[in-house]
């Protein structure tokens, strides 16, 4: 498959070995789907680099990465309102950022229809939290179907807009990380193309469409009848499938990507129980569950993160008298994690302790040192934090926000000690600065995480007159989630378009304290940041690089075979083994040797040469002729 | 056909594991196996650890391989050789090793020792598994060693029913060019 997006429009059926969220992309060329929406964020991005790979020309959906999972959400709405089947993808923790919106979608007559696709996290692999997102599609009386694998992804995603669509409402397809980025083969449908009717058909008439008070009630009550009619709904229910082992005294309730680790840890099992895998797991499919309950003994509840379904499912037993003990969550650990196959062994382990002979296989304890994310060699943000910690006194409060920069509350900076979410920093910051005289409080922001969510902190900074240094990280791109766009960068997803400054904005704020840097020039910075958190009221030091990451490759790609890799060597006959390099600058580059001795790794390297600023005996010096 | 074989693959962010797991599901399924797995997308910077589980055969079906229970460890750097072989190499399974060294950073600030080839000898020991050391002498290009484990591992038979063959249409699916022939040399019987 070497041109994935030809591959994802051929007209025939085909099977192609593809991630969860590529055949997802998929699903929607099939579906119909004519505009879709999102913000980057881990595990979701793949499913616009499979949408980017399709020709312009031939790709049958308009595509945008919004501001923010609160706009992306309402522009996919607004399309689906005039009649267009519409999509919108984000993160777990984007949903919080959507709620206010998300919330009120269940109460609208929707036209086109509107899926969310959702990227749960649990594990936190790339998240600052595991929220359960089932938990807002029951307060929000929104449906969700969520898939095991690649496969399921993209059978369900069609079922989802099918049920949007008929049904004029909205619909979760409930992903999580590893269902996102779970590679198997997949069958595909044919596709046919079908011509696109633009019409504007959105109708006032319709419905009432802007709900305040006594409004709110008809609107809740449809939401809520729709909801308990599709529990039944034969469509939905054929998400819903029974392994039968033939087992009257045991069965399994599970949904998701846990049923395949379950399958994995079922095979060393003495006994196999039946499994109810729910395709559905909101609304809950009752009469699937209450037929389940009553025809086994035992029931083992296995759903990763909150009991969700346990809750609702002991509820129902109880209504309907089965007697049929049911076994939840034994025990917080239950709650926390990804139900990986050892977890769900585990966990099946504790529910029925003769299942099994042996004790599953373990790890042995770890002895190599750990290895965390962190900043890329030549980074910006490397020169800035090193910069801007000369500037700060130990006692000093420093706030990081969401971005690559995050990674600087890591040694050897320990920068940006408290984050909360998106945008938060400022606010926080502010907070910090209250009744503080002593210890100065300075945060950071990336910019697309300043057009995203830091605009409404940094007015209120102004408005209400904080003591506080933002330090804008300014590197051009949405470098932590892999490149996008951002309406800093002069380009949206389509192409060319208008440049927002950051300056601009800060200033049309009202923000007059505005110092600019480049991040490389460190004595520079530093001397700013002293100025500034001299200064009373709200100020701001932009310190801009370019992401030397995307830089770097941009580079290569455009040079091709004239690109020459660049480093910087040590000179061993200056060097004073004083460490400054490898221990307070830190670029990975850097290795030390026993003897104390430094050298530079050629393979990340990118001789930038960010780092010769910081020897004292100027021992870094440029590497002549490139590499060997 | 066997009904289940379990590779994990380790290296740091940057060294293209993402290539190697995408060429050897791929091989796998060129070779008539069911395949599938996993990348741990780590996020987009480079020189975190980053991982990717192949899972070879009907009975595999979660994407995931669980700890203990690799037939097979490939690890593109020493540290993460350690790291991986110790938890995931099964009794009697083998790690093969791409002799590189990225230090994390404890060993560079101090706070912890480096690996050494001995670590990885302990791990397989531990494990009465099989070890295969390989490193980059020879290689027109360092960024290469990933293609270079692919055909060490098909060379030496180390995934039941995998050829060079395999590997090689495996590759030709995915790449073009000068790059597939400077690729494909490293993969010729
Ligand atoms: S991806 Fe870019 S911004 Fe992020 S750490 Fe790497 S160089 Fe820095
Ligand atoms: S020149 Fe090399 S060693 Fe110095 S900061 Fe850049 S990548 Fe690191």
């Amino acid at each position: 498959m070497k041109d994935l997006g030809s591959t994802l429009l051929r007209e025939e059926a085909f099977e192609e070995i593809v991630i969860g969220n590529t055949a997802v992309a998929r699903a929607m060329v099939e579906a119909g789907v004519r505009s879709a929406t999102s913000y980057p964020g881990s595990p979701t991005p793949e499913i616009a680099e499979a949408l980017a790979a399709m020709d312009a020309d031939r790709r049958p959906l308009r595509f945008e990465f919004s501001t923010n999972e609160k706009v992306a959400t309402e522009v996919a709405f607004g399309s689906a309102l005039n009649g267009h089947l519409s999509v919108v993808f984000f993160k777990s923790v984007g949903l919080n950022v959507a709620a206010d919106s998300f919330v009120q979608l269940s109460l609208m007559d929707i036209p086109g229809g509107l899926v969310v696709v959702l990227g749960d996290d649990p594990g936190a692999n790339s998240s600052q939290n595991e929220q359960d997102n089932r938990h807002y599609a029951r307060m929000a009386y929104v449906p969700v179907l969520e898939p095991a694998g690649a496969q399921e992804a993209y059978d369900f995603f069609k079922l989802a807009a099918r049920i949007a669509r008929e049904r004029h409402t909205v619909v979760i397809l409930r992903l999580t990380t590893h269902v996102c980025h779970a590679k198997e083969k997949v069958r595909f449908a044919a596709w046919k193309p079908e011509p696109f009717d633009p019409t504007a058909r959105f109708d006032p008439e319709l419905q009432n469409y802007v709900p305040i008070a006594a409004s709110v009630f008809p609107l809740k009550r449809r939401a809520l009848e729709r909801l308990a009619d599709l529990a039944s709904d034969p469509l939905a229910l054929s998400a819903d499938r029974v392994d039968d082992a033939g087992n009257r005294k045991r069965g399994v309730i599970v949904a998701g990507n846990a049923y395949l680790s379950l399958l994995d840890a079922l095979a060393e099992a003495r006994e196999k129980p039946d499994v109810l895998k729910l395709g559905l797991v909101h609304p809950l499919p009752a009469a699937h569950v209450r037929e389940f309950l009553a025809a086994h003994e035992e029931v083992k509840i296995l759903e990763e993160l909150d009991p969700v379904l346990e809750t609702e499912i002991k509820a129902l037993a109880y209504d309907a008298g089965l007697r049929t003990r049911i076994i939840g969550k034994l025990g917080v650990d239950e709650l926390m994690g990804e139900h990986v196959p050892s977890a769900v062994l585990r966990i099946m382990a504790a529910a029925w302790p003769d299942l099994y002979d042996a004790p599953p296989p373990e790890a042995l304890p770890a002895v190599a040192a750990p290895r965390p994310a962190q900043l890329c060699p030549g980074c910006g943000h490397r020169s800035a934090f090193y910069a801007v910690k000369k500037a700060l006194k130990d006692e000093d409060i420093t706030v990081a926000d969401i971005g690559c920069h995050t990674l600087g509350h890591l040694p050897p900076y320990r920068m940006g000690r408290v984050l909360l979410s998106m945008g938060h920093s400022t606010a926080t910051a502010s907070g910090l600065a209250l009744f503080n005289k002593e210890r100065r409080v300075a945060c950071f922001i990336g910019d697309s995480t300043l057009f995203h969510a830091g605009l409404p902190g940094i007015a209120n900074a102004v408005y209400n007159q904080h003591d506080v240094l933002l330090i804008v990280m300014e590197n051009g791109t949405t470098a932590m989630t892999g490149h996008q766009d951002h309406p800093g960068t002069g380009r949206n997803w389509n192409g060319d378009t208008t440049k927002l400054s950051v300056r601009a904005a800060l200033e049309g704020l009202g923000v007059a304290n505005i110092r600019e840097v480049d991040a490389y020039q460190q004595a520079k910075l530093t001397g700013m940041v002293r100025e500034a958190l001299a200064e009373p009221g709200f100020k701001v030091v932009i310190a801009r690089h370019p992401c030397m990451l995307k830089f770097t490759r941009d580079q290569r790609r455009k040079l091709k075979a004239a690109w020459k890799p660049k480093h910087v060597r040590i000179d061993q006959d200056a060097c004073t083994k004083a460490h400054e390099c490898v221990e307070r600058f830190g670029c990975p580059s850097f290795q030390i040797h026993d003897g104390r001795a430094v050298t530079v790794n050629e393979d990340l390297c990118i001789g930038d040469g960010s780092c010769r600023q910081t020897c004292p005996s100027g021992a870094i010096v440029e590497k002549l002729g490139g590499a060997e | 056909m066997i009904g289940k074989f379990d590779i994990y693959i380790a290296g740091v962010g940057g060294q293209g594991i993402g290539l190697l797991s995408e060429a050897l599901i791929r091989a796998v399924d060129c070779a008539g196996m069911i395949a599938k797995g996993c990348d741990t997308h780590g996020l987009a910077q480079r020189g975190g650890s980053v991982s990717s589980h192949v899972r070879v055969g009907a009975d595999a079906r979660s994407p995931l391989v669980s700890e203990g229970s690799a037939d097979l460890v490939i690890a593109l750097e020493r540290h993460e050789a350690v790291s991986a072989g110790r938890k995931y190499l099964k009794e009697g399974g083998t790690l093969l090793w791409f002799d590189a060294s990225w230090q994390p950073l404890d060993v560079r600030l101090g706070k912890a020792r480096a690996a050494a080839e001995s670590d990885v000898d302990e791990v397989v020991a531990l494990r009465k598994g099989t070890v295969v050391r390989v490193d980059g002498d020879g290689l027109p290009d360092p960024r290469m060693q990933n293609v270079a484990m692919l055909a060490a591992v098909c060379r030496r038979g180390l995934v039941p029913g995998l050829s060079l063959a395999h590997a090689r249409s495996a590759l030709s699916d995915l790449m073009a060019g000068s790059a597939l022939e400077a690729n494909l040399a490293l993969l010729a019987d």
